[in-house]
């Protein structure tokens, strides 16, 4: 149980590097190897989510054991949040992976993909689950750098111009990243997470603090594409080869932007009142301005990749709102909802985004085209993939039964409950809009009337492209039990409470 | 490059070869370690091709060997830090040989052997690096 | 204090390099002053004043080191440094080979 921790970052790893070498050697090698590995992961990764309940395990590196509770080396820490994560990340990658068994079989060099695609993992899991600082900016870079990689895995010149502005911006991030970390260390003389809390718990200047969260939420909401750090994003997401751009959009936005300033801001620092509202307007521009946007593209993963803007500020919204609620201090149970719905519209966007992508990337695949005003009457020639998009638009709009509903519902409630009155209007409004730019997707690539003789030649998707579509579109029906309280108890449950009590984080790992 | 620029070079590639090793092997009791040793490791190899021009090398044939030669140290690196978990108490990246006494050349365990592996595994993916800039640059020029 | 203020400077002519220029190898060697500078102000972080550098020898110890944890910190985003500039570098190359120019006014395909 302990003893799989490290594995989860040391088995892609090991995979990376066997797919490159052994790849020149066999034929189909690493199209075998792949997704054996991503397997075996989500197997730990859900076999831990059984085994974890309500404790978190430090996992101390090397055996260097804290000495009279001052931590020395270097810990990964698996609580209710991380595992949850991991979950998601694997079962994703997991998907991606499959469906592009049969989409990267017209690029050149295979193997570099799949060893590309493997080390991102072995980064995520590596960001989700480390317990210190400086080992967090590791994980992320070599996550991050491979992701600049697969955006221009294809070099044509969109791709490679796309690329080229994303890790200029992403290298700006890394740096502001590295300069909090050092002023941080200056100030407290340590890296670890749970005894720079302990640290601040004593007492600190306000202006230095003030400043160290203001370059922390600079550089990773550059990571996660907050406006007014998105500029990158509609290029690098539309440019990329679909699954990657469902990678991009559906996990790694998450793993490396929003769960690092959850963890930064609920475990790390003690709350205060501006950083909350900073958090809340910018979650809110984020949702209207990134809608707003998306209703005037007509190329169809340009759209996705602004409506991917719009949901992320839903949850940095609903975030903003828990920590506002807990620091007023009479309505715990509005908090409790107001970060439950933001977990739980993490979970169901890295789902329905994805599926949005991957259906993207099957018209892409069989049309050759992204322009919308070039498809039409697609809806008897490619039936899985009409379907399947349909329930992804309906969950993503949030309509019911499916799980976007009851995560946006919850979020509403919450911002209901805690008087918070505009937010909850603009939520609202928001999701209108959403429901029409997703309609105007449906009608221009599925059911408008265009010329039928031309759609006539166009079959549907391979099997492993339409599998992974439908197994997502079941997953979309499946999470919406999620609304039910006995099944949101088991399952969001830990990871809240590792969030609102973050004592249960520092007295594991000072307490060795 | 002049005749000097050759012959100097191909003088000084292998004292440089040395220097470098040095600072890998001595990497538990000096500054350096696997990483500075590693750069110092491809700096000899870049300085031979960089004195020679890349059209009178056969580079075609050398990335497939820096690629390979990087992939396996890295290789024999993870599978080092995993064999902890195997030997002893089951922790990764334990250290796990015997510490001889402080300040000899064959002590503190299993880090020489870290900054062995290290050190090429950088060399290669410098040396691999170059190569593929300067063989891209060959190709486009034709 | 006034080492702070220089390193300061050095991050602001950077950044002002990144901003301004037009030519792709020179946003990227200004992104990586900028970088450079953030290194100088961890290693200066560590500073302990009357400090030797933190190496053991043989002979005695008990003396004033300076810190050597932001020491090993810059090592490794020195090497993170180094695969963050070559990618940029590979980039480049590979976009010079496309729009046959480096200067970004050119390289414009991507509107909206």
């Amino acid at each position: 149980m302990e003893a799989l921790i490290p594995l989860f970052v040391a088995i892609p790893l090991i995979a990376a590097f066997l797919i490159v070498v052994f790849g020149k050697l066999f034929k189909g090698f690493h199209r075998f190897l792949a997704p054996l590995t991503l397997l075996i992961l989500l197997c730990m990764a859900v076999f831990e989510f059984t085994g974890l309940g309500e404790n978190s395990i430090p996992y101390a590196m090397g055996g260097w054991i804290g000495k009279e509770g001052l931590p020395l080396g270097i810990y990964l820490v698996l609580d209710g949040f991380s595992v949850l994560m991991l979950c998601i990340i694997n079962l994703i990658g997991l998907i991606a992976l499959f469906y592009s068994l049969s989409y990267i079989a017209k690029y050149t060099a295979e193997n570099n993909y799949y060893a590309l695609f493997c080390l991102i993992i072995a980064g995520m899991n590596g960001v989700v689950l480390s317990g210190d600082l400086f080992n967090l900016f590791v994980f992320l870079e070599v996550s991050v750098i491979s992701s600049y990689a697969l955006v221009a895995f294809g070099v044509g010149k969109t791709e490679l111009e796309a690329s080229f502005k994303y890790q200029v911006l992403g290298g700006l991030a890394s740096m502001l990243i590295l300069l909090a970390i050092g002023l941080i260390y200056w100030q407290t003389k340590t890296l670890n997470i749970a005894d720079i809390r302990k640290v601040f718990e004593g007492g600190y200047s306000a202006s230095f603090y003030l400043f160290v969260q203001v370059l922390l939420i600079a550089g990773f909401g550059l990571k996660a594409a907050i406006i007014p750090f998105h500029a990158w994003l509609p290029d690098a997401h539309s440019s990329a080869p679909s699954p990657i751009s469902a990678m991009l959009s559906g996990v790694l936005i998450k793993a490396v932007g929003i769960y690092v300033l959850i963890r930064l801001f609920f475990n790390m620092f003690v709350f205060s009142q501006e950083i909350a509202l900073v958090l809340t307007t910018l979650g809110a521009i984020s949702m209207v301005v990134g809608s707003l946007l998306a209703i005037v593209q007509w190329d169809l993963k340009r759209l996705l990749a602004y409506s991917s803007i719009s949901q992320v500020g839903y949850v940095v919204m609903a975030m903003g709102m828990g920590i506002l609620l807990l620091l007023r201090g009479n309505n715990e149970a509005a908090a409790i909802l107001a970060i439950g719905g933001a977990l739980y519209h993490m979970i169901n966007h890295a789902v329905f985004k994805g599926l949005l992508f991957l259906n993207a990337g099957s018209l892409e695949h069989r049309l050759d085209t992204r322009n919308l005003r070039e498809m039409g009457g697609l809806s008897k020639a490619m039936p899985i993939t009409s379907t399947t998009s349909f329930m992804a638009s309906m969950s993503i709009s949030g309509l019911p039964p499916f799980n976007g509903f009851f995560s946006k519902l919850i979020i509403i409630i919450a911002a209901i409950n805690g008087r918070f009155y505009l937010l909850a209007t603009l939520a609202v409004i928001v999701s209108i809009i959403t429901l029409a730019y997703f309609l105007k997707f449906q009608r221009y690539a599925f059911y408008n009337k265009a010329a039928e003789t031309a759609t006539q030649k166009i079959k549907e998707v391979p099997f492993p492209m339409s599998f992974s579509m439908i197994f997502l579109a079941a997953l979309c029906l499946a999470l919406s039990l999620l609304a039910i309280p006995s099944v949101s108890e088991t399952i969001l449950s830990p990871a809240i409470d590792a969030l609102i009590q973050p004592e249960i984080y520092s007295t594991t790992i000072l307490g060795l | 490059m002049s005749t000097i620029v050759k012959k100097v070079s191909q003088l000084m590639a292998g004292l440089i070869f040395m220097y470098g090793i040095y600072i890998i092997l001595h990497g538990h009791l000096t500054p350096g370690g696997g990483f500075a040793g590693g750069a110092i490791l491809a700096g000899a190899f870049i300085l031979l091709i960089l004195a020679f021009g890349s059209s009178a090398l056969k580079l075609k044939k050398e990335v497939s060997g820096s690629s390979n030669t990087e992939s396996l140290a890295i290789l024999v690196v993870v599978v080092l830090a995993l064999m902890a978990l195997l030997l002893g108490s089951k922790i990764f990246f334990f250290n796990y040989l015997p510490k001889g006494e402080a300040g000899a050349l064959l002590s503190a365990g299993v880090i020489p052997l870290y900054n062995i592996f290290i050190g090429i595994e950088v060399a290669g993916a410098i040396l691999t690096i170059f190569l593929a800039l300067v063989i891209f640059k060959e190709e486009s020029s034709k | 204090m006034i080492v702070y203020i220089l390193c300061f400077i050095l991050f602001l002519v950077g950044l002002y390099g990144v901003i301004t220029r037009r030519n792709l190898i020179k946003i990227a060697i200004s992104l990586s002053i900028m970088e450079f500078s953030i290194f100088l102000i961890l290693v200066l972080i560590g500073y302990i004043e009357n400090g030797l550098a933190p190496i053991v020898d043989a002979s005695g110890s008990a003396q004033i080191y300076v810190d050597p944890l932001p020491q090993a910190m810059v090592l490794t985003a020195i090497v993170i440094g180094l695969a963050t500039t070559a990618m940029l570098m590979a980039i480049a190359i590979r976009l010079y080979r496309k729009y046959k120019t480096f200067d970004i006014r050119e390289i414009k395909n991507l509107r909206g």
